[in-house]
């Protein structure tokens, strides 16, 4: 919403503040100012002048010489301008000012300074300006020349200040207008603001049209079939129209709040919209068949021609405007083709009506069709505002001569609204505000808010067009606007002290963060939705638990239109990222949901999965990944024995590289691991190995614990041995290290694999894995006898699977 | 035998002083104080004395004896230090050459700012808690006083996955669940990812993040309110930073607010980072309406609360002085190593 100072002084005329001052105070009231235009920021010493004497310039074609009656003196001007002639009143800028931008348009940040001069030799004391160089536009000031000096009115007093002649000494706001305060999206509405914020009286004369000619009644009928869709619909006529230019004051105000002027009519229902915030509709009268009104919705798939030359296809739930035989306007949209005011309009209906705001929204949507008038009957208009707007349409119509006013007018409001009346309760408010403000300071700010005080019901009574205020939380936030928020003391909430902290969940997350920082990983962020062309990339197959996926209705393309069920692709594609820009072993971890739905399609929210996944390429191998992997699990005080299988033929991994991560024996997947797939890897443009590893935190989310209890410092020595195991390349570690931890009972402390060989030594087919053994009591030094047992138990119970002693 | 006693100290003095290295001083040490050194001889002599003049006997060769062993020691300690004083020489380094670092993963910044923002209010007793992305409607809008065809909705621009449910366009749905839960009083952040169809570039993400803040208890006011936030931000931007509140409008809030802090680069003098403003939007608030109170069972006439909700994104990009928001979802490892 536009309005300028100027404009919302009219309505409050006691208003005295600086631009700032104005855009500050209305900011902190409720009325945010996003930015203002202030029109004489950059306009300086600038005067009306008069031409006395015009000569050529000596030595220069294309200039000439003129003598220029300032006012209390004359001052000599060299001009290349075309259009001036003896006797002419014009804007000059003086030696020493300033204006606002060259004569092409083009604006100059803080001005141009004007200073007296020679032009080809020829002295010159100032400026004769274009309304460019004025700061302003044509569209503004319509009477200014086009590509010339700006010849003002013959009436423009000579030595006078031509800036506020001319109406610059202005600004333009730019409001952000809340969606519940409807009302000001008006010039009105903001004025009542400006008038509550600065504690000044709210002049707001009621329109009234002194002289009028025949009756309505006897010229149009006016039926609305849909009352919930039209609860008031106000019409007036006007005849006799005398179409011209609008007077400037109307024009500028116009120009600045961005409308273009037209013509009185046009201009008019225009300015009432500003002014009201009512859209206004002007149909010419003899274009209505059988001079009737009907407010009705159309009929699905029925066509309608807009003003605008386009042929609209219309549903039931649109409302109309039609005569007594067809369709003349789109209600609250848009006007009809046939029914358009052109040039030879005699007489025209104005109509001044409330439609209902969502259907009205819903309408101009389906339709492709918001106009200005839709925009502001979409957010739900005061029934009552609907009089007021017209009168005064029809007072502007009367004060600019555009025709002859009909007497009388068609109001049809069959369920007028009910004022919503609030108890009023000054130690509620206190209480809710943590403040101590007085019932009478209270009750001095709704007068010019309208809002009526009934001391002996104790009611507040609420204006219809403060749609906003309906219970006392809504009083309470008057009273403090105009309390002022700065004002409102400041404290800490004191009732029952609260335990705070992080909910579990978040302590999982932050251990995670933590360990995985220290093994070289940085966190990374990616989107929650993806493209369903990642499962393809991934070699996922078709049937795959994985592509069931929740898919958005109305993504932003389809590269966002599933919700993930897996960091793969986000990892990888972050991976990616660093890879082509060159970065050298980059490992990366993201924490975050995959969304796993319970049915499809959805019925109830799917499972949001808390994933942890981590990879790196170029720093390590997969047994830097699996070692980063345990740590975690180390670190969460995941206790149960983890099995790491390597025949699931995960798609995406290498098919020799690769484990499946379990507990209980199998039966619960928590995490998987491997080198990514040269194939997929390739895809995503890594041309290196790339390890990844992703879990499944949920499923050991009951695993974890923090809990740490203390052993006793070892006392006695401890006894190691160390085996060195021949076998077929086959047999997997972990089935070695059953049997010494099963073997090893109570005394077995730790084993540690410490060397791997394969190679000519132990032949062909096979491979040498080596073991450091230590052993342990605590009550005791062991000594060969304890040990030799076990050891001879291990090695008996390896043989059994075919693996020897190195010899 | 006194006079004795002293020539062979004054001689060991001397021949200690004299002492080169270590060898000679061992060398010494054995001429006199070995097995068949000075001293030990002559205390052998002492079987030969009538018995009462043993002990003054003993004594003194005794007190010669520990005499000589100080000037070993002395002279020892002394020789050492001058050797270790030499190896050291021997043994200076570049102090300026780099250190060695080992390779540590870094914070995502919006976890870092996240973890900031948290430590402050769980310092006020906040407990940190999250809800569901993919949400109901219900949660998302209707119970915080944005029915059905309300503007509100279209503005925030939602991505539906049917017409029931959506992704979550603001934490405050987790409001609604806290409050569900029936449990008073209630004083928790919910930090967590947002989605609303917004395209990509400098300032805008289809997924972001918000952190929601409630607390609702017996007595809660709008100057609760608004001491909290200065709270936070005080402990947040830096103990110089003003805040203004602006009165502003959320359907599930009233009185409403919005929140400018003083810029904390510039400190109200106007730069790029403020727009030359002074001042910076940083969040909205507002008391909690006592229509999304009365739906969740709760009676505003006993209850009252607050509702804040900070962007975390825009924090992070203030704070950290990021100007391209894209920077945050590519992960680069230049980036990220910058945290």
């Amino acid at each position: 919403m536009n309005a300028s100072l100027s404009w919302i002084k009219a309505y409050v005329p006691d208003l005295e503040c600086t631009y700032q001052e104005f855009r500050d105070a209305m900011t902190l009231s409720g009325t945010k100012v996003e930015s203002f235009t202030a029109f004489d920021v950059d306009l300086d010493k600038i005067v009306i002048g008069q031409i006395d004497k015009i000569e050529a310039h000596p030595d220069a074609d294309k200039l000439i010489v003129c003598q220029v009656n300032v006012g209390n003196e004359s001052v000599q001007i060299v001009t290349g301008a075309d259009n001036v002639f003896e006797g002419a009143k014009i804007p000059v800028v003086l030696d020493g000012g300033k204006v606002a931008g060259g004569h092409d348009g083009k604006m100059t940040p803080g001005g141009i300074k004007i200073k007296a001069g020679k032009l080809r030799g020829v002295e010159s004391f100032g400026m004769m300006c274009s309304i460019e160089e004025l700061g302003s536009t044509r569209e503004m000031y319509p009477d200014a020349a086009e590509n010339g000096i700006y010849i003002l009115p013959e009436d423009a007093p000579v030595g006078e200040d031509a800036i506020g002649y001319l109406g610059l000494h202005d600004a333009n706001y730019e409001f952000e207008i809340t969606s519940n305060r409807v009302d000001c999206y008006s010039v009105l509405g903001i004025a009542r603001e400006a008038a509550a914020t600065f504690g000044k009286e709210f002049h707001n004369v009621e329109p009234k049209v002194e002289k009028t000619v025949d009756d309505i009644k006897d010229y149009l009928e006016v039926e609305v079939k849909d009352t919930e869709l039209c609860p008031r619909y106000t019409a007036m006529m006007v005849k006799n129209i005398r179409l011209a230019p609008s007077p400037r004051w109307l024009q500028q105000r116009l120009a600045s709040n961005g409308i273009r002027p037209i013509n009185n009519v046009v201009d008019i229902t225009n300015y009432v919209m500003e002014e009201y915030g009512q859209p206004m509709h002007a149909f010419d009268y003899d274009t209505i068949a059988g001079h009737k009104i009907v407010v009705q919705r159309a009929n699905d798939g029925e066509k309608f021609m807009t003003l605008d030359g386009q042929e609209r296809t219309l549903d039931k739930d649109i409302l109309m405007i039609c005569d007594a035989e067809k369709p003349i306007g789109l209600a609250g949209i848009m006007g009809g083709e046939d029914s358009k005011i052109t040039d030879d309009v005699q007489t025209m209906v104005f109509e001044s009506a409330c439609f209902d705001g969502t259907n009205n929204r819903l309408s101009a949507k389906r339709l492709g069709l918001r106009t200005d008038a839709s925009g502001k009957y979409e957010k739900g208009l005061d029934p009552n505002n609907t009089v007021p707007a017209i009168l005064r349409a029809c007072q502007l119509i009367e004060e600019l001569d555009a025709g002859d006013v009909v007497g009388g007018m068609i109001d049809l409001y069959p369920n007028p609204t009910t004022p919503v009346q609030i108890p009023f309760d000054p130690e509620g408010i206190n209480k809710y505000l943590g403040t101590d403000i007085s019932k009478e300071q209270m009750l001095s700010y709704f007068p010019v808010l309208e809002i009526a005080y009934d001391e002996a019901t104790n009611l507040l009574t609420i204006p219809s067009f403060r749609q906003d205020l309906l219970r006392e939380a809504d009083i309470a936030e008057e009273v403090a606007r105009f309390y002022g928020y700065a004002n409102i003391p400041s404290t800490l909430p004191t009732s029952v002290e609260t335990q705070g902290g992080l909910t579990y969940s978040f302590v999982i997350a932050d251990k995670i963060r933590t360990t995985l920082k220290a093994y070289g990983y940085s966190e990374s962020m990616t989107y929650s939705f993806e493209s369903p062309k990642v499962f393809d990339k991934l070699r996922i197959p078709e049937d795959d638990f994985l592509r069931r996926v929740v898919t958005i209705s109305n993504p932003l393309g389809e590269d966002y239109s599933i919700m993930r069920t897996s960091l793969f692709n986000g990892l990888l594609t972050s991976l990616s990222t660093n890879y082509n820009r060159r970065n050298k072993g980059v490992s990366l971890f993201e924490l975050g949901n995959v969304y796993i739905p319970k049915d499809l399609p959805l019925t109830e929210l799917p499972e949001e999965r808390m994933t942890l996944c981590f990879g790196f390429y170029g720093a390590g191998d997969f047994f830097d990944l699996k070692g980063a992997l345990e740590q975690v699990f180390a670190d969460l005080g995941v206790k149960l024995p983890r099995k790491y299988e390597p025949d699931h033929e995960i798609p995406f991994f290498h098919p020799g590289r690769q484990a499946l991560v379990t507990i209980k024996g199998g039966q619960e997947k928590i995490a998987c691991l491997g080198q990514i797939h040269p194939q997929v890897a390739k895809k995503y443009g890594i041309g290196t190995e790339v390890y990844v590893a992703q879990v499944n935190i949920e499923a050991i989310y009951a695993l974890t614990g923090f809990e740490k209890k203390f052993k006793p410092i070892p006392k006695y020595p401890a006894v190691t041995r160390d085996l060195s195991l021949v076998m077929d390349k086959s047999v997997h570690a972990d089935e070695i290290e059953a049997v010494i931890s099963k073997c090893g009972g109570k005394l077995i402390e730790s084993y540690e694999l410490f060397d791997i060989y394969e190679g000519e030594r132990i032949g062909e087919g096979l491979k040498s894995l080596a073991y450091s053994l230590s052993f342990r009591a605590a009550d005791r030094t062991l000594e060969d006898k304890d040990v030799n047992p076990i050891i001879e138990k291990i090695i008996e119970k390896l043989k059994e699977k075919g693996i020897e002693l190195r010899s | 035998m006194k006079e004795r006693l002293a020539k062979i100290k004054e001689e060991a003095a001397q021949k200690i002083q004299a002492a080169a290295s270590m060898d000679v001083l061992n060398e010494l040490k054995v001429a006199y104080l070995g097995k068949k050194g000075q001293i030990t001889e002559l205390m052998k002599g002492m079987k030969d004395l009538p018995a009462e003049e043993k002990p003054a006997f003993g004594q003194m060769v005794n007190a010669t004896r520990s005499e000589i062993e100080g000037f070993l020691e002395e002279m020892k300690n002394s020789m050492e230090e001058k050797l270790l004083d030499a190896k050291m020489k021997s043994e200076v380094i570049d102090v300026t050459l780099p250190g060695k670092k080992k390779e540590l993963g870094h914070d995502h910044p919006n976890n870092m700012i996240l973890k900031q923002v948290e430590e402050i209010f769980i310092g006020m007793g906040y407990e940190v808690v999250s809800g569901p992305e993919v949400e109901y409607d219900h949660y998302n809008f209707e119970a915080l006083n944005i029915p059905a065809n309300h503007p509100a909705k279209d503005e925030q621009d939602t991505f539906y996955i049917n017409s029931d449910i959506l992704l979550r366009t603001q934490t405050s749905s987790v409001q609604i669940r806290e409050m569900e839960k029936g449990v008073l009083p209630i004083k928790m952040i919910a930090p967590g990812r947002v989605f609303r169809a917004d395209e990509v570039d400098a300032t805008h993400s289809p997924s972001f993040h918000q952190i929601e803040g409630l607390v609702v208890d017996k007595g809660i006011t709008f100057a609760d309110l608004k001491g909290t936030l200065e709270e936070f931000c005080r402990r947040f931007f830096g103990e110089d930073t003003k805040t203004k509140f602006r009165p502003h409008h959320f359907p599930f809030t009233e009185p409403s607010a919005e929140v400018d802090v003083s810029c904390f680069k510039c400190h109200g003098k106007g730069c790029r980072f403020c727009k030359d403003e002074g001042w910076i939007e940083i969040l909205g608030c507002g008391m909690v309406h006592p229509h999304v109170l009365e739906m969740q069972g709760i009676d505003p006439t006993v209850y009252s609360g607050f509702a804040f909700g900070f962007g975390l994104e825009r924090l992070t990009l203030l704070k950290c002085e990021i100007d391209d928001m894209r920077l945050l979802y590519e992960n680069d490892l230049r980036f990220l190593k910058q945290f």
